[in-house]
């Protein structure tokens, strides 16, 4: 035991006395935190759309103030030939360009029937679904409202008898909507606990896979190996400052979210915690199993940087699990950062408990158990 | 030139003895170009729905039925009041809801106006807002069916996507992932090759051998120049063949410009290794400076448009950014210089000035 408590003091003042690594797990997760939070986002707003009126009535002018007004686009250009619109389109200066054609306010009346063209840059992949969802709410909006201008008589007849059955009208479904959760769709609350997650998955195995690659490169695991310290005391005394560091990193992302980006907390923080104590063990076990296969820092920087992209590009930590094809979706299950990022949004975000979250929470126990089991029995106290 | 020529072979045999980085280098990108084609996707498809129908009635099972006709959604359960409703979202069983309200067709047969709310789980915002309309396009297109006869108002909208007409993601990550690519081995590789002679000490024996300054950055340049472009024609023919990705432009021009983007990232490369002096921290500059900015903030997978205003500025210096431009216009596109050509320039100029900036400051070390 005292052995192990030496090791551990002397991991500890390592760690506090390099400045580079003190910097890794300080100052570099508040950074990340800040840049990913701010960068990644898919939120689609102000896009710029051009418009092509050919029709030139009151209708089409009406449709365009209604695109003006749903604050999601911001108009390029009112009236421009097809051509131009399609040279600003290559040109990458506009998203979506609509086209009202000739005759659009006549057929409307006339038939009740009329088209407009969206012709979006799908260049910009996953803006041009929501861009195109947007504008097809808005034309669902202004047709109805339309509707009811050309006829009023039906609707205030409607309206004064409607207590009266059965007057045949229009049947009508009134649809209200709610995001749940989210309500002001900000994208920061849904990035946030996923890239907490991100960060403690970071500093747990590059740390200790490094750390442990470094005693190699320099020979001091050599010198370590001939004492009697025990395997499994060595691990322990190696892994536990590291531990701890996770632990204090996800406090800071947690302080740095709540001020900075005003995160919701719904859930319990403390099943958090625990959840992150469990997580950790998983994420140090990977770095010693890694440190296991390597020879140097750099071979230990590549394998890992190599692991983690695989991890967090495949965690729904970017872009949801359930838009990945469904082999991916199954492949995914073993990745842990999956599991505790499904949970981290789910405490924080919706506030769920324990009983919502108990197949995640299994999972994650199992995951701890078995990488744990396979970097301690890899693990020699012997160089070949 | 002889001396050159040893150095470059000497550095061959390096590259090629440490299995492991090479293994990696060379996997990553193949790897990548898998993930990325079947995971970084956004498209929101067979949605699991839960129903809320405290009466159910011949009106409301008919607009059920839609929902299954529709194929995109999955009915996961069918409640009698909303209370279970929350635990559904919180477990992810459920993304998206339908409440009925009592008396449903009632209220429809009379004419009158019957209610129903649609609730996503808008944890992610996209795909909450994706959901949402949706599902109100189906009971959009089923009111219209009620009414028809009414004569209510339509306008259709005919949607036709340009450049990407499937609005696949895997068109878009290709252009991106020649970026990384290039980014990880020119600039990553060569700044952790230079600073591991200094930390070595080996670096002193090269400088006093009769090898000019500009020779032993060449000898120790080049065979990752060659690995990058490997390792690009190797992420530009998986994609083509798994993925069916298109070149609508010019190849010549393509690879072309990713010289330009190589030689960007080699001279970024070489100023990092003439700062630092140990590999630790050559690789943490090189992570946070080059990496981390060509994954986030080139527009490779989330639009710079989107980023607060602090961010798009900061995006503009990042290489990266206008090679994604570039080789997106050349790939989807088809388009050439004529569009390009501003881009292209503002690649140049960056890899003059670094080449600049790189050189003296390596031979300043000379003195």
């Amino acid at each position: 035991m005292r052995r192990m408590v030496f090791l551990a003091r002397a991991e500890v003042l390592h760690i506090v006395r390099d400045r580079t690594t003190m910097a890794q797990i300080l100052v570099v997760p508040v950074l990340q935190l800040l840049v990913l939070v701010n960068a990644a986002t898919f939120v689609v707003r102000n896009t710029a759309v051009a418009i092509v009126d050919y029709d030139h009535t009151a209708t089409s002018r009406g449709l365009i103030n209604r695109v003006a007004a749903s604050g999601n686009f911001r108009i390029d250009e009112r009236s421009l030939s097809m051509e131009q619109a399609n040279e600003k389109l290559l040109d990458g200066a506009v998203t979506m360009v609509v086209t009202i054609p000739r005759d659009f306010e006549k057929s409307l009346v006339r038939t009740g029937v009329a088209p407009v063209q969206l012709i979006l840059n799908a260049e910009k992949g996953s803006a041009a679904g929501i861009v195109s969802s947007y504008m097809v709410s808005i034309l669902g909006n202004y047709s109805r409202e339309l509707g009811a201008e050309l006829h009023p008589r039906k609707r205030i007849v409607q309206s004064l008898r409607s207590d009266v059955p059965p007057q045949r009208g229009e049947p009508r479904i009134d649809v209200r909507r709610r995001g749940w959760y989210n309500a002001s769709l900000n994208y920061k609350h849904y990035m946030v606990p996923g890239v907490l997650v991100a960060l403690v998955t970071l500093i747990g195995t590059l740390l200790s896979a490094q750390n442990i690659a470094r005693e190699k490169e320099l020979g001091t695991l050599e010198q370590l190996n001939v004492t009697p310290i025990t395997r499994a005391q060595f691990i322990a005394a190696k892994l536990l400052p590291l531990w701890v560091l996770g632990l204090v990193d996800l406090t800071i992302g947690l302080v740095v979210g709540k001020l900075v980006f005003d995160i919701p907390m719904r859930g319990s923080l403390l099943l958090l915690f625990a959840v992150a104590a469990i997580y950790l063990v998983v994420a140090l076990a990977v770095g010693l199993l890694i440190s296991t296969i390597v020879e140097t820092q750099q071979q230990a920087m590549f394998v890992t940087f190599f692991i983690m992209t695989a991890y967090l590009l495949l965690s729904g930590l970017f872009t949801p699990i359930d838009s990945m094809a469904p082999w991916v979706q199954v492949v995914s299950r073993i990745n842990p950062v999956r599991w505790f990022i499904t949970i981290s949004r789910a405490i924080l975000v919706k506030g769920a408990g324990l009983t919502e979250l108990a197949v995640p929470f299994a999972t994650l126990l199992g995951f701890a158990a078995v990488t744990l089991t396979i970097a301690v029995l890899r693990y020699r106290k012997t160089t070949e | 030139m002889k001396a050159l020529l040893g150095l470059l072979r000497k550095e061959a045999l390096h590259i090629i003895r440490d299995r492991r980085t090479l293994t990696v280098l060379l996997l990553l990108p193949v790897v990548q170009v898998i993930i990325f084609g079947y995971a970084i996707r956004t498209d929101v498809d067979n949605v699991r729905l839960a129903i809320v129908d405290p009466a159910p009635d011949f009106m409301t099972l008919r607009l059920r039925n839609r929902f299954t006709a529709a194929g995109r959604f999955r009915t996961v359960a069918v409640l009698r009041n909303e209370r279970e409703l929350d635990s559904l979202f919180q477990k992810g069983t459920a993304q998206g809801a339908i409440l009925f309200e009592p008396r449903f067709a009632e209220r429809l047969g009379r004419g009158t106006t019957a209610h129903l709310m649609i609730i996503t789980d808008a944890t992610e915002p996209n795909t909450g807002t994706i959901i949402q309309n949706d599902i109100a396009s189906v009971i959009q297109q089923f009111e219209r069916e009620l009414g028809a006869r009414s004569g209510a108002l339509q306008i259709v909208p005919r949607v036709r996507l340009r450049f990407n007409p499937t609005a696949e993601s895997k068109n878009l990550f290709v252009p991106g992932l020649m970026a990384f690519v290039l980014t990880m081995i020119s600039s990553l590789m060569t700044a952790i090759t230079i600073t591991r002679e200094k930390e070595t000490g080996t670096m002193e024996t090269l400088l006093v051998s009769p090898l000019r300054p500009w020779q032993i950055i060449v000898g120790k340049v080049a065979p990752y120049v060659i690995i990058g472009f490997v390792g690009v024609v190797g992420v530009l023919i998986e994609a083509g063949l798994i993925f069916k990705v298109p070149i609508q432009g010019s190849l010549l021009l393509l690879l072309g410009e990713g010289l330009i983007y190589i030689l960007v990232s080699l001279s970024i490369g070489v100023l990092i290794s003439s700062r630092t002096s140990s590999q630790r921290v050559a690789m943490m500059a090189a992570l946070l400076g080059t990496m981390l900015p060509t994954m986030m903030l080139s527009g490779f997978i989330f639009p710079v448009d989107s980023m607060p205003v602090v961010l798009r500025w900061v995006s503009n210096i990042v290489p990266a950014k206008w090679f994604v431009i570039i080789a997106r216009g050349i790939m989807l596109k088809g388009i050439g210089l004529t569009y390009l050509w501003q881009e292209t320039l503002i690649l140049l100029g960056m890899s003059l000035v670094l080449l600049v900036l790189s050189t003296r400051s390596f031979s300043e070390r000379l003195e």
